[in-house]
């Protein structure tokens, strides 16, 4: 397996710089790779933060400017749907905790510029759900999974309910009331994460994570989760929200790897040091790594999980792909069910979704 | 840069692997696909397009190829796929070479967000173009081939693609989609047009394609300033009439019939209110074609893009 500094998309978003010696065909790469990787707004934006996107030639440049204009209208909208959330929610008096990309454009963080959006997450208590999912109904948003079986799916065993979609404008809320599944095997303390969750500045009833659980966060769902079409997308915010926020905090690092002990994800956090040194050239203090071996899987685990993550957390593209490669990602993706709930369960919901699949196909 | 010529040479194993890339000014292709209808086509429609190295950056990697599905036994059909992701569902085999013009439309569509682009034919005359904004079965494209036809520089019968910074149309001129009873008037009208077979039941009904005229090909890198904005109306047994249109009204028609200018924001408007400032705007309706020719010959150029 190459190297992961072999990935086109990894060395455009950390050495920028390096990009203006590139041919045409080298940005025939560079430009799939991060569109198929849902990066090239990104890499548009730190391009523009070296001023050298002007200096591209006229045919890549054209596409970073298309992504980045996409990116800057999501960003606009994101900001018009919280606060219709928001209003939709007021007369619960809920706290609504912004969740990854909303977060990250709400409280101006790095981590937003050139991101862009499927949907918005929110995180609420458990015990106020109902009252914010009724809220929700009454201006708008309706559930989009209509399968009795999927909404029990949902309700009994994870940590959100099934994405609504608003019926006129057609944009869709996650409702978390927790940060792992119910069932899951690595659970954190939602609670306490929920509860150190830091007011927005000037907007009434929202809340942002505190910057060690925002970045824990980030790290669980990527890592336990078995989706992994964004994950180079959400490794390259990882690593944007930890350079950002060591930069500002000399104690952060510390501060993050007790939090992540505390809140008991440890093991997240190790995966998402070990996978943004590797495929990002994240700079991570080693004393900090030598500690974050605590949460780390024993050796013959760990070799087993490089070779999935590190073709996983590629850019899903055929440039970067090997003959491993997709069933990498199948694997991850059993394992992400496996994490989520009991064997017996997952034989039965897995047995299920592919039965539903025959049926509809 | 060599020509397409020998294409009938090129072995469709070699499209199948390393692609066939051509230059559709402003955009570079690279099509991958063993398809006889589409290399067909692609031989009909493109033979004078220039070819760029292989070596070259391609704006839009596409591929049209038979689903592996077990359905294929049972029905053919074709996919379409952009860089590795399918945006569309298949459709009947015999679609193959519309779907690639489709599906080409959707990529430049969805990822040019550097113009402001309104769905519209556009074609020129002496550095001014005319762009034909109207809903589909308007007779938009049957007016467009008519007028390219009779001198007419064809700039695009989909797209009208307008720089934000210059307010001018970059042309991409591609063979014009004809469908139902307006392929039988063209071949009437212009009986040396090039049009290709005829694919039936599409969910546009009958379709072809007519190629663009060689003039209008290797013009392609010659911008126009946009002169009139016309919304063209077939209507059976109507008198030919140009009407003035409100520059207002033909704002928010044309951001009606715009991609992206929502998402552009104020590039979008600034660039929709410069144009329609500078341009001439009607309705116009019409029932004979040699009637719209001489209505059109007629057009004066408005002061702003005279000065140019």
């Amino acid at each position: 397996m190459s190297g992961p500094m072999n990935v086109a998309a990894a060395k455009a978003l950390t050495c920028t710089e390096t990009l203006i010696d590139c041919s045409l065909g080298d940005w025939d790469i560079v430009i799939r790779q991060c569109r198929a990787a849902k990066v090239l707004a990104k890499l548009a934006a730190r391009l523009e933060d070296h001023g050298l996107l002007d200096l591209i030639p006229e045919a890549p440049r054209r596409h970073l400017i298309s992504a980045h204009l996409v990116a800057r209208r999501q960003n606009q909208a994101v900001e018009i749907e919280v606060e219709q959330i928001r209003k939709a929610l007021a007369r619960t008096q809920a706290p609504i905790v912004l969740l990854k990309g909303a977060a990250y454009a709400m409280a101006g963080l790095p981590a937003a510029r050139g991101r862009v959006f499927a949907d918005i997450d929110i995180l609420v208590p458990r015990e106020r759900l109902a009252d914010v999912e009724a809220a929700l109904m009454l201006h708008g948003w309706i559930s989009t999974h209509h399968d009795a079986y999927d909404q029990r799916y949902y309700r009994q065993w994870m940590h959100e309910i099934p994405p609504m979609q608003h019926i006129k404008r057609g944009t869709v809320i996650d409702v978390h009331h927790a940060i792992t599944p119910i069932t899951s095997r690595i659970r954190a303390d939602s609670k306490k994460m929920l509860a150190a969750a830091a007011p927005l500045p000037g907007h009434d009833r929202l809340f942002v994570l505190a910057p060690e659980d925002m970045v824990l966060h980030s790290a669980t769902h990527l890592f336990l989760e078995g989706e992994l079409d964004s994950g180079f997308r959400d490794l390259a915010d990882i690593d944007t929200l930890l350079t950002h926020f060591a930069a500002a905090d000399d104690s952060f690092w510390e501060r993050l790897m007790e939090r992540a002990v505390e809140v008991g994800l440890a093991r997240p956090l190790f995966y998402a040091f070990r996978y943004t040194e590797k495929i990002l050239g994240t700079r991570i203090p080693p004393r900090i790594q030598a500690k974050a071996a605590v949460g780390s899987p024993a050796r013959p685990l760990l070799s087993l999980m490089d070779a999935l993550f590190l073709r996983a957390l590629r850019p899903k593209h055929s440039t970067v792909a090997d003959r491993f490669t997709g069933i990498a990602r199948w694997m991850l993706y059993v394992r992400g069910h496996w994490l989520r709930m009991p064997l017996p369960l997952l034989v039965y919901h897995l047995a299920r979704k592919a039965l539903a699949v025959e049926q509809s196909g | 840069m060599s020509s397409f010529n020998s294409f009938d040479e090129t072995l469709s194993a070699q499209f199948s692997d390393k692609g066939v890339t051509l230059e559709l000014a402003p955009f570079v292709v690279r099509i991958y696909t063993d398809i006889p209808s589409v290399l067909a086509g692609l031989q009909l429609y493109y033979s004078e397009y220039p070819v760029p190295g292989s070596s070259a950056f391609a704006d839009f990697h596409v591929s049209l190829r038979r689903p592996r599905s077990a359905y294929r036994w049972f029905r053919p059909q074709v996919s379409f796929e952009f860089d590795g992701t399918v945006p569309f569902k298949p459709l009947p085999y015999e679609q193959a070479y519309p779907m690639f013009e489709w599906g080409l439309n959707w990529c430049i569509a969805n990822h040019c967000h550097r113009f402001l682009m309104i769905h519209a034919a556009v074609v020129e005359r002496e550095g001014c173009a005319a762009i034909l904004a109207a809903p589909p079965g308007s007779g938009k494209s049957t007016l467009c081939a008519a007028l390219v036809s009779r001198g007419w520089r064809l700039l695009s019968d989909e797209l009208a693609l307008i720089d934000p910074a210059t307010l001018r149309i970059t042309p991409i001129p591609r063979p014009i989609g004809l469908k139902n009873d307006s392929i039988e008037i063209i071949r009437h009208f212009n009986p040396s047009a090039v049009i290709g077979p005829v694919v039936k039941d599409t969910r546009k009904g009958t379709v072809t394609h007519m190629k663009a005229p060689v003039g209008s090909i290797l013009r392609s890198r010659e911008t126009a300033c946009p002169a009139w904005v016309i919304f063209p109306r077939y209507e059976r047994d109507a008198a030919v009439r140009l009407r003035p249109h409100s520059k207002a009204r033909t704002v928010v028609r044309l951001a009606e019939n715009s991609f992206n200018y929502t998402l552009l924001g104020a590039i979008g408007f600034d660039a929709l209110i410069g144009i329609v400032d500078q341009a001439e705007c009607y309705e116009f309706t019409y029932s004979k074609l040699d009637d719209a020719i001489s209505i059109f010959a007629d057009l004066k150029a408005p002061p702003l893009c005279q000065a140019r």
